[in-house]
């Protein structure tokens, strides 16, 4: 059956590669949202001496492509150290896979987007960070972008539910305007901690809930 | 499996080889315009077959034949419609009525006429994706010329109360139109009972050919009409007329009076059959729209937990099997459907709603391949899938 698909983007759809969950992994991210159509969730786990990576594994909820280009990144990243990892970008996902439709593109963005977070996480976590620049505000709402709203499938910085962001003696302090009970407030709150807990000038990241 | 399986009947269907044949002879044979019938015998024979296409139509509708004018398709009727009665009865008010699950061609026309100063009010639709005639009586006011409502929903199937909305307009005296590509031909319809003014079709819904359709417009009812030209279809519709789509269209329309009711038996059958089985074998299933008995008997718009419908209909694709996910002509778009919006799916879900429309040419012996490939296909999609927990 033709598609706009090549070949292979259908072969790593079909027996996508890595796929599945890690026990107590180094880093785990999620990027995308259910909201936008495209979601994908990395887990890492990498040598703590030679920070290479030595397992990969993912889970998505997207298009064809966005299964075939996480299945492909995978195999791109096997081996490699943290750094060269970095340099993986959606180009190479898309160039190994034979090429994308041009409306696909997003979906290899997703899948590079996922391990580029992760590999920063991973990172701040160990102190790799070269640059070390002190956390602004700026940051902290970039980093938020990156944690959906399960509620409204968009991020909690569009959603609007971030009331209230104060950095103090190295503290973040969050406050969400969700229910201290609400069935996502717990998911929300780990996310955060995710994606904040490991700048290097932060020891602690609080997060409270206001509704 | 080297057949393919079309189950994406709402989108199109395949051009009854009955009506290929009818049309053939009418591309080089007798390639008359039927606008020169006085002079030319040529013509008076190609006219002669475009007037009993008209007829057959008119049978089909239970209108005049003087009532059917010829068009490219649904969506042209849609804006000849809409357009053509806010143009031509402005002066009486600027009121249009209408609900939020109407195909775009219906959507869109409203959103233009909006840009010229008519205000369009949506009744809503409930979660089955019915309107309550009572609001649209609510929603009435002096300056009301138009209500167009469909007559069913090209993604859920939903049948709309048609006649009763027709009642509360012809006693108001508002104009009525409504959009039924995708039930003429499969459901009986009779445009005097449902009390409408104005109605839309197109062939290639009902095994006739691609880029021709029509609108029934009742005696006495005045459009402007849109395209400028040559006056053909007494002045509603002006350019050569498209013979051959025309006579194909009118040959599927007399098929479609002689077998529908054979054709909706089969095809409901096979429906039920593919819905049963999909119920029994994949957990975590369940129906958009209206009850499977009061929907469209040739649709079936399920929402599958977990998954995304994209990489389920490209996988069924490499298996042979053609189904749908949205209406067809938002396939393109990455938003999410707006019926299934309207009807209060959420976002999560819509992503993972799938069409299938059966039509008279799918075997029900390939209901079982159908249902095993689905099942195998949903299963790998949600070992994938972060959002599947299990059943």
């Amino acid at each position: 059956m033709p598609t706009p698909y090549t070949k292979l983007v259908i072969e790593h759809f079909k027996n996508p590669h890595n796929v599945g969950e890690i026990e107590n992994p180094d880093v785990k991210v999620t990027e995308g949202s259910p909201a936008c159509g495209d979601m994908l969730t990395l887990y890492l786990k990498v040598d703590p001496v030679t920070h290479k990576i030595t397992d990969i594994k993912f889970k998505s909820f997207g298009c064809a492509s966005n299964i075939a280009t996480g299945s492909i990144i995978t195999d791109l990243v096997a081996g490699k150290t943290v750094e060269e990892a970095l340099k993986i970008t959606w180009k190479d996902a898309a160039e190994a896979l034979g090429g994308l439709p041009p409306v696909k593109i997003h979906c290899s963005v997703l899948a590079a987007d996922a391990l580029h977070s992760a590999v920063e996480i991973y990172m701040e976590k160990e102190g790799l960070v070269k640059e070390k620049n002190p956390t602004k505000m700026e940051t902290v709402f970039q980093k938020l972008t990156h944690v959906i709203d399960p509620n409204t499938g968009v991020d909690i910085v569009k959603s609007k539910i971030i009331k209230g962001v104060k950095i103090e003696n190295g503290i973040i302090f969050i406050e969400v305007d969700l229910k201290e009970n609400d069935q996502f407030a717990a998911n929300v709150k780990e996310e955060i901690l995710e994606r904040l807990g490991y700048l290097w000038d932060i020891k602690e990241v609080k997060v409270s809930f206001s509704k | 499996m080297n057949t393919i399986i079309y189950l994406d009947n709402a989108s199109t269907t395949p051009t009854d080889k009955r009506v290929i044949k009818k049309m053939l002879p009418f591309f080089s044979e007798n390639f008359a315009n039927p606008a020169t019938k006085w002079t030319s015998s040529l013509s008076k024979l190609v006219d002669e077959e475009v007037e009993q296409a008209r007829l057959n139509i008119a049978k089909l509708l239970g209108a005049d034949p003087d009532e059917i004018f010829f068009t490219s398709g649904g969506t042209e009727s849609d804006n000849t419609a809409l357009k053509g009665i806010a143009f031509k009865h402005h002066d009486r008010g600027n009121e249009i009525i209408s609900i939020p699950i109407e195909h775009e061609a219906v959507l869109k026309s409203l959103e233009t006429l909006e840009g010229f100063g008519f205000k369009i009010k949506f009744a809503r639709v409930d979660s089955k994706g019915f309107v309550d005639p009572e609001e649209i009586k609510r929603l009435i006011t002096k300056k009301t010329i138009l209500v167009s409502i469909m007559h069913a929903n090209n993604e859920i199937g939903t049948i709309e109360p048609i006649e009763e909305i027709g009642k509360i307009c012809r006693e108001r005296d508002i104009y009525f139109h409504t959009d039924a590509v995708q039930t003429v031909g499969h459901i009986p319809i009779n445009v005097k009972s449902f009390n409408v003014d104005l109605l839309s079709l197109s062939a290639h819904k009902f095994y006739g050919p691609k880029g021709v359709g029509a609108i029934y417009v009742r005696k006495g009812v005045k459009v402007k009409p849109f395209m400028d030209g040559g006056g053909q279809e007494k002045g509603i519709r002006s350019g050569t007329l498209n013979t051959t789509g025309i006579i194909g269209l009118g040959e599927a329309a007399r098929l479609a009076s002689e077998e529908m009711e054979q054709t909706e038996s089969d095809v409901k059958k096979m429906r039920d059959l593919l819905w049963d089985k999909i119920q029994k074998q994949i957990p975590k299933v369940y129906l958009n729209g209206a009850e499977i008995d009061s929907r469209l008997s040739n649709n079936l718009n399920i929402i599958i937990k977990g998954i995304r419908n994209e990489p389920l209909l490209v996988a069924l694709n490499e298996r042979g099997v053609i189904a749908g996910g949205g209406s067809a002509c938002a396939a393109g778009s990455k938003y999410p459907s707006h019926v299934l919006k309207s009807i209060g799916v959420k976002d999560n879900d819509i992503f993972g709603a799938l069409r299938i429309t059966i039509g008279k040419f799918n075997k029900i012996e390939y209901v079982d391949y159908v249902v095993q490939s689905l099942n195998e296909i949903v299963n790998s999609l949600r070992d994938l899938s972060p959002f599947w927990e299990g059943e």
